[in-house]
């Protein structure tokens, strides 16, 4: 049981994460819109699908905390408590704690620690509030109801339900016992008979069949939707048959009618229970026998008549199949699939790559025009599969980008100011794992936003701006990389202050003038910080160096630009996929390298009079423009003779341009990247490698990184003598 | 599961070990085939019985239908809390009529 146990569980804890995000999403909704009722509806789903899942997994401290919550949020669905701002709060901290609870019970297997169950037990007291007033609420509104109840049949209060399993269930991997735990877990089994009629001999049985019935009286304030969803997941499985507190006596006869044992033993057991008088009993199958000689009533006017009396019902059914439908219809959407196995695949697809690369060179060697051509066809198809693969791994940025909303929410209550959250181009795809580890540096940016760029209510209205504070969150794609962009109308960054706090440190040499963008860049040096005031959220100086590293460690960039009194946006640049680029090959010396195709702008020969003049100089007339060179022979210090004819690769890595000077152009070539190991970490201008067709090793350029020297060593010589001290 | 038999005053005792479930169902109706029909008495030692499901249930209550129906008895024993905590959950102490002894710490 456990292997197949284990496999669900992963689901079911993957399911929970995604349901307390869609809970949380809905709540910030409801919080905008209060009158929003299908955010109601949802968060109400939400809850109890964990509570139900939860509870087949015996994960009882999941099961009773959320059980509370769903008894809250039942209520505020059904209208006795209005949503309020308190009550939002309240949920959504209740939803962290959920997601702690799945994070120690579920995952980890332990129990919650002693904090935790502090704070669960401030949480329960405050939702008590909730349930206690809708309780004497609805009592005091409706004294009517509680005096008919008091008039029906019978006065039994205890729900009945029937039930009996389906003979694939122990094989589909349900355990009876399990939904009588779980029973258990949201109410009470006051009595239970298990029944076990169709069992056959011994000798006649299948062992991994199930034969097993229970009819049992249940004592709980649950609801009848949430005493039926315990069996949600053998619903098609199992014959069920609830019986709410209550019912008229025709529908225990009725009850006994619907199941297949003898209705005598049936009734006895009901007899036994209380539910029952002997004589109600006798009546009713009179009764009933008295009806099926009249002419029949259609089957749903019956059914109406009945669940008329429980208005729950028909209500529960309805959801029911909303849900039911709304869960197929995903199901049908959606596949799951581990990661590992997605990776897998792109790794194959890499090698497939790589092997496609080598046929096409042979065909090429061979002169065979139809292999070529066959190859070619190969190579088409593969590119294709590569792009499939890929685009696999591609998610939209939207789910990151929803959970700030949280955070900004929590942040600018803490901070008493009043921010919004703009988010445009959620759409915007990405690779999972870049998505996974830009969501740190994110928050972190957004973090500092709040709390340096967006000034208080106040100041903000003396600067003559709406109190509250924009914060927008943009995302889009742009030659072959994604751009996310986090722009805030505060008050800008101080570059004065910059400066100041920059040579109280000796990042800058007391005499050096660095340009306006070069200021910019200094708070992402390492222990830089001019908040005055240091707070929870930042200003400890630790963080936007963290950033920068982590996106350049993703092969990203990060730059700056601000307005005094008008915003700060930072744009962070990466690239779309970590594993395979187009690129184009280039032969320096012996050497090949590979620059990335998304950056090449053009190629130029170089050659006679342009080349005298450039060796010396290090840059070229482009059309009028100013084009730095690199001379990759002697960047690299590659071996092998310089070739007479050059040529000039031109390259564009935002907004700035250079030329690398190499020997030979070879071409478009699909490239795989293969990491560097741990010993190359500190090259620069290299950012990893790859195999050719032929199996020679070619290293990829990082022409970021290249042009960034470039730069650093055009302004070297007016800085150098200023700023020794001026970091890279 | 592992099941040990032995004989004790010429009634065969069985001991089940591990667990009665649904992956071990079949087996321990195989074995308990044997035994049943060809003795007028049984007894099922169930203190290694370490888990204990539906599927080891019922087979249970199969047997012991069974041998009532063919005037035989069948003695369950020695109950494990595993099983205890199932018959109780079901109800099904009265059904095998066994005695049952209840450990001190869990009551109900």
């Amino acid at each position: 049981m456990s292997l197949n146990l284990d496999q669900a569980l992963q689901t079911f804890i993957a399911e929970a994460y995604e349901l307390l995000e869609e809970m949380e999403t809905c709540l910030l909704q409801l919080e905008n819109n209060p009158a929003d009722l299908n955010a109601i509806g949802a968060i109400f789903r939400a809850a109890h699908t964990i509570k139900g899942s939860a509870g087949l997994f015996g994960l009882e401290p999941v099961v009773s905390f959320t059980h509370v919550v769903e008894d809250v949020l039942d209520r505020l669905r059904a209208g006795d408590i209005a949503i309020s701002r308190t009550l939002i709060a309240l949920l959504l901290e209740c939803g962290d704690h959920i997601h702690y609870l799945v994070d120690v019970v579920a995952v980890r297997s332990q129990q919650p620690d002693a904090a935790a169950t502090e704070r669960e037990a401030g949480l329960r007291q405050r939702l008590q509030l909730y349930r206690q007033t809708s309780v004497s609420e609805a009592v005091s509104a409706s004294p009517g109801v509680s005096a008919v109840r008091q008039e029906k049949d019978s006065s039994f209060d205890l729900w009945h339900i029937s039930v009996r399993f389906g003979t694939e269930v122990l094989r589909n991997g349900m355990d009876p016992l399990a939904f009588l735990r779980y029973l258990n877990s949201i109410g009470q089994i006051v009595r239970i008979t298990t029944l076990a009629d169709s069992l056959p001999e011994l000798s006649q049985m299948d062992a991994e069949s199930c034969y097993l019935g229970f009819e049992i009286d249940y004592q709980s304030d649950a609801s009848k939707a949430a005493i039926a969803d315990a069996f949600e997941f053998v619903r098609d499985d199992c014959q069920l048959h609830i019986l709410p507190p209550h019912s008229k006596t025709e529908h225990y006869i009725e009850l006994i009618k619907n199941l297949p044992e003898q209705a005598t033993l049936l009734g006895e057991l009901l007899v036994a229970s209380g539910a029952l008088t002997q004589k109600e009993l006798e009546d009713g199958l009179q009764q009933q026998v008295d009806a099926e000689l009249k002419p029949a009533t259609p089957l749903g006017e019956i059914l109406i008549e009945q669940r008329s009396v429980e208005p729950e019902l028909v209500q529960a059914a309805l959801e029911k199949q909303n849900q039911i439908q709304e869960h197929k219809s995903k199901e049908s959407r959606f596949v799951r699939v581990q990661a590992d196995k997605l990776d897998e695949l792109i790794s194959l697809v890499g090698e497939l790559v790589i092997a496609g690369a080598g046929a096409n060179l042979l065909a090429k060697a061979s002169q065979d025009e139809t292999l070529y051509e066959a190859t070619s066809t190969v190579t088409v198809l593969v590119e294709q599969i590569r792009d499939g693969a890929l685009r696999l791994r591609m998610v939209p940025i939207g789910d990151t980008f929803n959970r700030f909303q949280r955070v900004v929410r929590d942040v600018s209550h803490e901070l008493e100011k009043q921010i919004e959250l703009q988010i445009s181009g959620a759409d915007t795809e990405l690779d999972k794992t870049v998505v996974e580890k830009i969501s740190d540096p994110l928050m972190h940016l957004l973090r500092n936003a709040m709390d340096h760029g967006i000034e208080s209510p106040a100041a903000r209205q003396a600067a003559g701006k709406s109190a509250t504070g924009v914060l927008k969150l943009n995302a889009y794609h742009d030659s072959g990389s994604i751009v996310i962009e986090i722009a805030d109308d505060g008050a800008g960054l101080n570059t004065e202050r910059i400066l100041q706090k920059a040579r109280e440190r000796g990042l800058v040499a007391a005499t050096a003038q660095p340009s306006e963008q070069e200021i910019y860049n200094l708070i992402f040096e390492p222990g830089f910080s001019t908040a005055s005031a240091i707070t929870s959220l930042s200003g400890r100086g630790v963080g936007m160096d963290v950033v920068k590293r982590n996106i350049t460690a993703l092969r990203g960039s990060v730059d700056l630009s601000s307005a005094p009194g008008q915003g700060t946006k930072v744009r962070i640049r990466l690239p779309l996929t970590l594993a395979i680029i187009d690129g184009f090959l280039v032969g320096v010396g012996d050497a090949s390298y590979v620059v990335p195709l998304d950056m090449v702008q053009e190629c130029i020969e170089l050659a006679g009079d342009s080349k005298v003049a450039a060796e010396p100089r290090h840059y070229i007339n482009l059309r009028g423009e100013v084009l730095p060179l690199v001379f990759l022979h002697q960047h690299f210090n590659t071996g092998g003779g310089q070739r007479r004819r050059q040529n000039v690769v031109v390259v564009k890595n935002a907004d700035q341009k250079a030329g690398l000077v190499v020997d030979e152009l070879q071409g478009e070539f699909q490239t795989v990247i293969k990491p560097l190991g741990k010993l190359f970490s500190n090259l620069r201008s290299i950012s990893g490698s790859t195999i050719l067709g032929n199996g020679n090793v070619a290293l990829i350029l990082d022409v970021p990184s290249l042009i960034q020297q470039l730069a650093q060593q055009q302004v070297q010589p007016r800085l150098a003598s200023q700023t020794p001290a001026l970091r890279n | 599961m592992t099941i040990r038999s032995s004989m004790f005053n010429e009634v065969p005792l069985l001991h089940i070990e591990g667990e009665m479930t649904i992956y071990t169902a079949a087996l321990l109706q195989q074995q308990l085939q044997l035994y049943i029909g060809q003795y007028s008495e049984l007894e099922l030692n169930l203190s290694q019985v370490s888990d204990i499901d539906s599927a080891g249930l019922q087979l249970l209550m199969a047997a012991k239908r069974q041998v009532t129906n063919q005037g035989a008895v069948l003695r369950l024993t020695g109950h494990s809390p595993a099983v205890l905590e199932v018959f109780d959950l079901c109800n099904m102490a009265a059904f095998f009529g066994d005695p049952l002894i209840i450990p001190d710490v869990s009551h109900g």
